[in-house]
């Protein structure tokens, strides 16, 4: 029944952009007067998508197995939780959440949009339904969530128990916010190139959008990330894997963007950046979409191998693209009459950021895409591991993270470098404190001294500002902090872990130098939808306490997978992490165990980022 | 003589060239040195020479191979044609069992011989390499 409704609604959803698309051409030529009725049916359209999106979540509770996408992706054992959150942990329901969000952000952006100029606003509503109709037509006709099976299985297939994790069923929904929120940036700089709107004003209003999507994008990404160190038992924080990738691009060009939106909005400069950049963000979050659903890279999140669906969005990709180079080539007109830059002023640090920000991009893009290019033409398979990543953007971090502590100095237009005296201090103090730390290690000393005091440097200039500046460009401030308290964990995170693997069998007793690890049992435990083997593990550093871990093997009925749950004992100095798996058949269990300093400051300096992201987006709104 | 303005926008224009260039030739350079080539067993069978990269090796872990011991673990990959022996010491993915598809990345010694550093998981039960799929399409 359910089923049946949320069938029903999304084509009447469907229906409604075709109206809605037809009243925004009526209303474009005489855009006098706002026609209300395209805000009335945007509201029915996203109205019809959430009756359509709760019908589906409401088959998965229901465990309705007539609906072919809860057959294939729930199970009466699985608790209600994962229940709802299988919901959009296929391909089927991850769509309809992009349409969800796509719908729901083109009637906030009318609501809120009140004040700007009629046709700029109708405009912007067609973009977005031309993206809109095209999900839907992708969605009705190659992955409908509410196809019909009969006769009806009394028994769902399952969902992959790795997916069946707190952090991964919100991960997601926060993820498409940032994701999906771009579509409406894309929309919006569209239409003001079209109607030559780009001012001021439009950068004031739009940055508001930018906000928004970089913080959800931002907490998206930290929430994966999160989830793969300890579900998928990785031990670390980024692997470079292609998924993981298709998510840094879109942020890396919104984070660019969202620094030229500064430069826009104060000096009416980089307009063409910004422009370029917005459509960038949004085809490369297709662009993502579409290599991890057309099933070209294979991972957890490739829910199916269909070369249909993969050839739609492929076609659908080039014709936007297609469609907003035109756009940007035959309405931008370029006014060249303040596009002059003094060496030392704000505009050209960014203008420096985003070529760093552009060089990094490349090398993710060229790093992700070249396997997949490699293959299509010689058929030969390959694949890039992280030293590619870590060789080509490491030495670039060195001037990015300096310049990022000097930039926000300098002042618009013409600038020069007051006490140049506390500048120079500052280095040779994170110099030194840099040395001291390096000095005693037995790895490369010049490029990780060098980088180290990089990360130092803007650590404490920025810290510095705290201080001096106070609420003056607070989050600004905020956001670069925490990204040299991110670059700072990373590096000493990775230069002081350790890592001990071997194969144990139960009461056995591994012994190093500094390390003792006491295998001492095994329980088991059965519960609703798994059977769980519980180790039981003590383990005694030299300099530290005797600690007992308890990593657990599940084995998940349905579908029949086995995985392994970490166990991590978190404190602010490191995370001590231990992770077993069974060799079939044979009586050792592999054992991995890690030391992993400061690893939860990783975590905790990308929210600090995504929290200044919030207080810039707070303070706009008292301001205005 | 060409104005100041112009001699500066000629510089701007030649040191973006320059720096485009540079990056397209670091990263090139980068991808020669890094990539990781995938093969099958009937492939390396079929090898020159043994290079001294590291490479991939997939194919299904072979019925009753796996033999484990306190430091390193042995096994063999096959694709039904041929098979490799690999061994092996470090982490062991869930999914890894006999009978089911791998994939190992390491370093050839000889075309019989294969010392992996890494076993890749793959979530999936289902999951089979392309190679191995197409091998036993093949049979």
């Amino acid at each position: 029944m359910a089923s049946l409704i949320g069938s029903y609604s999304l084509i009447l959803g469907f229906c409604c952009s075709l109206i809605i698309f037809f009243f925004s051409v009526r209303n474009f030529k005489s855009p006098k007067r706002f026609d209300y009725k395209i805000l009335s049916f945007t509201f029915l359209q996203l109205f019809f998508v959430i009756v359509s999106f709760v019908g589906l979540i409401i088959s998965f509770i229901n465990s309705d197995f007539s609906n072919e996408t809860v057959f294939n992706h729930s199970h009466t054992t699985k608790p209600l939780f994962y229940k709802i959150s299988g919901t959009w942990g296929n391909h089927e329901g991850s769509l309809l959440l992009w349409l969800l969000v796509l719908t729901l952000f083109i009637f906030l952006f009318l609501i809120k949009s009140k004040k700007q100029p009629n046709n700029y606003r109708i405009l912007t509503s067609m973009f977005q339904q031309i993206i809109i109709i095209g999900f839907f037509i992708f969605l009705i006709k190659t992955s409908n969530p509410f196809s019909y099976i009969f006769p009806i299985p009394n028994e769902g297939l399952g969902l992959n128990p790795i997916l069946q994790d707190p952090a991964l069923a919100i991960h997601p929904p926060i993820l498409y916010l940032g994701y999906v929120g771009s579509s409406i940036i894309f929309s919006s700089a569209l239409a003001a190139t079209t109607l030559n709107f780009i001012s001021k004003d439009w950068a004031k209003h739009i940055k508001v959008w930018v906000l928004i999507s970089w913080i959800f994008l931002t907490l998206g990404i930290l929430l994966g990330s999160i989830w793969a160190y300890y579900e998928l038992g990785w031990g670390g924080f980024w692997f470079w894997d292609p998924v993981e990738n298709v998510s840094l691009m879109p942020w890396l060009a919104l984070t660019t963007l969202l620094h030229c939106i500064l430069a826009l909005e104060k000096r009416l400069i980089l307009t063409s950046w910004v422009i370029i950049l917005s459509i960038a963000t949004f085809t490369l979050s297709m662009c993502g979409t579409f290599l991890v659903r057309s099933g070209i890279l294979n991972s957890v999140h490739t829910f199916a191998n269909d070369p249909e669906r993969g050839l739609f969005i492929l076609i659908f990709l080039f014709s936007l693209v297609f469609l907003s180079l035109f756009i940007f080539f035959f309405f931008h007109k370029n006014e060249n009459n303040n596009n002059s830059f003094f060496w030392l002023s704000k505009e050209s640090s960014i203008l420096v950021n985003n070529w760093f920000m552009m060089y990094f991009l490349s090398v993710v893009l060229v790093g992700t895409i070249y396997p997949i290019f490699l293959e299509v033409i010689t058929s030969e398979k390959i694949s890039v591991g992280p030293p590619f990543y870590n060789k080509l953007i490491i030495p670039f971090l060195i001037p990015f993270l300096l310049s990022m502590a000097i930039g926000p100095k300098l002042k618009w237009i013409k600038s020069e470098i007051q006490n140049k005296m506390y500048l120079v201090l500052f280095l040779f103090i994170s110099f030194f404190i840099s040395f001291i730390i390096i000095k005693n290690l037995d790895i490369n000393f010049l490029i990780n001294s060098i980088l180290l005091t990089s990360s130092f440097y803007l650590f404490f200039i920025t810290l510095r500002d705290f201080f001096i500046k106070g609420y003056q460009n607070l989050s600004q401030n905020l956001a670069h902090f925490g990204f040299s308290l991110l670059i700072l964990s990373i590096l000493f995170n990775n230069i002081y872990s350790t890592e001990v693997i071997t194969n144990l069998k139960v009461g056995q007793t591994f012994k190093s130098k500094s390390l003792i690890i006491d295998f001492q049992s095994i329980d088991k435990k059965n519960e609703k939808n798994f059977q769980a083997i519980i180790g039981k593990f003590k383990i005694k550093e030299l300099d530290n306490e005797t600690i007992i871990l308890n990593p657990e093997l599940r084995v998940y009925n349905q579908p029949n997978i086995i995985t392994s749950e970490a166990d991590i004992k978190t404190n602010l100095l490191k995370d001590r992490f231990i992770t077993m798996n069974l060799v079939s058949n044979q009586d050792y269990f592999n054992i991995r165990y890690q030391d992993k300093p400061f690893m939860i400051w990783i975590w905790l300096s990308v929210l600090l980022i995504s929290f200044a992201g919030l207080m810039s987006l707070l303070k706009k709104r008292y301001e205005n | 003589m060409y104005g100041r303005k112009v001699k500066l926008r000629f510089f701007f224009v030649l040191s973006v060239l320059f720096i485009l260039a540079f990056s397209a030739f670091l990263i090139l350079k980068s991808l020669e040195e890094n990539v990781i080539y995938f093969q099958s067993p009937s492939e390396i069978k079929s090898l020159s020479e043994i290079e001294k990269k590291k490479i991939r090796v997939g194919g299904m872990v072979k019925g009753g191979s796996i033999s484990i011991q306190a430091t390193d673990l042995k096994f063999v990959i096959t694709d039904f044609k041929n098979e490799i022996n690999v061994v092996y010491s470090g982490a062991i993915p869930n999914l890894f069992e006999e009978g089911k598809g791998v994939v190992a990345e390491g370093f050839l010694k000889d075309k019989n011989f294969f010392l992996a550093t890494k076993i890749l998981a793959k979530h999936d039960e289902n999951y089979m390499p392309p190679e191995v799929k197409a091998a036993i399409e093949e049979k």
